[in-house]
């Protein structure tokens, strides 16, 4: 589904990703950890383009998504972007109705009949298991949901531009447990239909819900394997005092 | 000396500081609304002024300090969005941005008589426009761009990165993230700022002096027609605002009662400038909570 071949990311003159080569599975979560500055949110940010705006970011290599090079020259960003949606660590609902998070970007991507937009909205709070506590309030603010909902939200107003990858940067770290719990479940539940690339500090949360597990060390990848041989039986030394917690 | 009677003392010179300030502003305010109160009347307020006879009112300097405040913000707002836009989401950090922000800390400090000077020699005589509005307004947009420049560009500074990149995260094109996502953000502090800016353009006089003129011809207020010499809405006419009548009736004021009719013109000049504050921060409020509320 998503190739990367051979990245380089240089801030300035810092070399924050260093020969990057992996390969991201469709429809699996698959969760990225390390210890902080390591890379893992650069990386991730580097599949939709969001590094784009930071002044002195150059990168080489390829990154292909369903076999397009989605550098290319030719390769829009705002396309790519509503194929590839981003959650974020800290919620951030737009100063809108519920409603009107959710109808924003299939709005500004040119759905305008209200019936269309009323099917959408309600289809993308359900699957981010929203609705239910939601569908009486629709004209309320965004923000008098609470720090959980108002992350759920964003999955929905995320999946109302129909992605087919959805990023999450440390989605749950700014959330209680029992909201946390939340997410983790829906994230399992939208790989069926999702491809999920999510980045984590919390190792036990990677090995509760991702199938496959990358661990980075200072803008290297040390190991990429499936969850279960990556915690059990790890190839390399430093994951193994990473998972252990010998460090990070 | 005891840590606790320093601090005793430090705060007792801090407060009677506090009390200074608060003392002097409200002396310089009573003094100004005391004198000028008695004078204001609907009358005075409405009435043109008399050259020599007593009775003259501050009508049309009124009129046109409001129509000159319209005018500079049609030129200005639109400017100062640009540029500040400009310089806080597309400009890169390099010498050239660095440059033009100096440009725009000196232009914002000025000295206001001297962009008088510089719009009587440029605006009314090189460009020909005379002493009119036109000229008033583009000499106090020079006056007042800076300002809004940096009030857009603060304002947009401000707004939380979260939301610009939940906007660009979905798809949303740069300029459509800016105007549908930030603006509406930082609107009510843009507005906020936009007001108390344009309660400093109101009370200016020195940049005005040799720009609008310190003349007025006789208004004709059944006149609509922008183009008529006599019609009050003629950008090309001369103007004489509050501020510079203010000026110009204690300077060479020939009316017996000159002094009452610049204490009560004060009054008004201070009291609008009031309102515009307090306005300023009403409607921000105001702004805030149906841009952060549901529609």
């Amino acid at each position: 589904m998503i190739e990367i071949e051979r990245l380089q990311l240089y801030y300035g003159t810092f070399h924050a990703l260093k020969d990057i080569s992996l390969s991201i599975p469709e429809k699996r979560v698959t969760a990225f950890i390390g210890p902080s500055g390591c890379g893992k949110s650069t990386l991730l940010r580097t599949l939709n383009r969001m590094n784009d705006a930071i002044d002195g970011v150059r990168i080489e290599g390829k990154v292909e998504i369903q076999g397009q090079d989605i550098y290319a020259p030719d390769m829009e960003v705002e396309t790519l972007r509503k194929r590839v949606g981003m959650v974020f660590q800290q919620p951030n609902p737009f100063p809108k109705s519920i409603y009107d998070n959710v109808a924003y970007g299939p709005r500004l991507h040119g759905k305008r009949k209200k019936a269309e937009l009323d099917e959408i909205v309600e289809k993308s709070l359900r699957a981010a298991s929203l609705w239910e506590e939601v569908r009486d309030v629709l004209k309320k603010s965004a923000w008098s949901l609470s720090g959980g909902q108002q992350q759920r939200l964003c999955i929905a107003r995320a999946l109302a531009v129909e992605p087919d990858i959805l990023l999450m940067d440390e989605s749950t770290s700014a959330l209680d447990p029992i909201s946390t719990n939340k997410i983790e479940e829906l994230t399992r539940e939208l790989s069926r239909n999702y491809t999920i690339v999510m980045v984590t500090h919390n190792m036990h949360q990677a090995a509760r819900i991702s199938d496959r597990t990358v661990f980075f060390l200072n803008g290297q990848v040390i190991e990429a394997a499936d969850t279960e041989t990556l915690f059990s039986n790890p190839a390399d030394r430093r994951t193994e005092d990473y998972i252990s917690g010998r460090f990070g | 000396m005891k840590a606790k009677t320093v601090d005793r003392i430090a705060t007792g010179v801090i407060v009677a500081i506090a009390v200074l300030i608060l003392a002097v502003l409200a002396g310089l305010l009573g003094y100004l609304l005391v004198r000028g109160l008695r004078h204001i009347s609907f009358d005075f307020l409405t009435s043109p002024p008399q050259t020599i006879k007593a009775g003259g009112g501050i009508g049309p300097q009124l009129f046109n300090s409001l129509f000159l405040l319209v005018l500079t913000m049609i030129i200005t707002i639109p400017l100062g969005l640009g540029a500040g836009i400009y310089m806080s989401e597309y400009a890169k950090e390099n010498r050239f941005t660095a440059f033009v922000r100096l440009i725009v800390e000196v232009l914002s400090s000025f000295p206001s008589i001297v962009i008088g000077l510089f719009g009587l020699l440029v605006i009314v005589n090189r460009f020909g426009l005379g002493f009119s509005l036109l000229s008033g307004a583009l000499a106090l947009t020079v006056f007042n761009l800076p300002m809004m420049v940096r009030i857009t560009e603060q304002s947009l500074r401000s707004v939380p990165r979260e939301q610009k990149e939940a906007g660009l995260a979905l798809g949303i094109s740069r300029w459509r993230t800016i105007t549908q996502v930030m603006l509406p953000v930082a609107l009510p502090s843009i507005v906020t700022g936009t007001i108390l800016a344009a309660g400093r353009v109101f009370g200016e006089a020195a940049a005005l002096l040799f720009t609008a003129g310190m003349s007025s011809p006789r208004l004709d207020f059944t006149d609509w027609n922008p183009l008529s010499p006599t019609s009050p809405l003629n950008p090309l006419r001369p103007a004489e605002t509050l501020a510079v009548h203010i000026w110009k009736i204690n300077s060479e004021g020939l009316a017996p009662d000159a002094p009452e009719i610049a204490a009560g013109a004060s009054a008004v000049l201070v009291i609008t400038v009031l309102l515009f504050n307090l306005g300023a921060r009403w409607f921000g409020r105001l702004l805030y909570r149906k841009l952060t509320a549901s529609k």
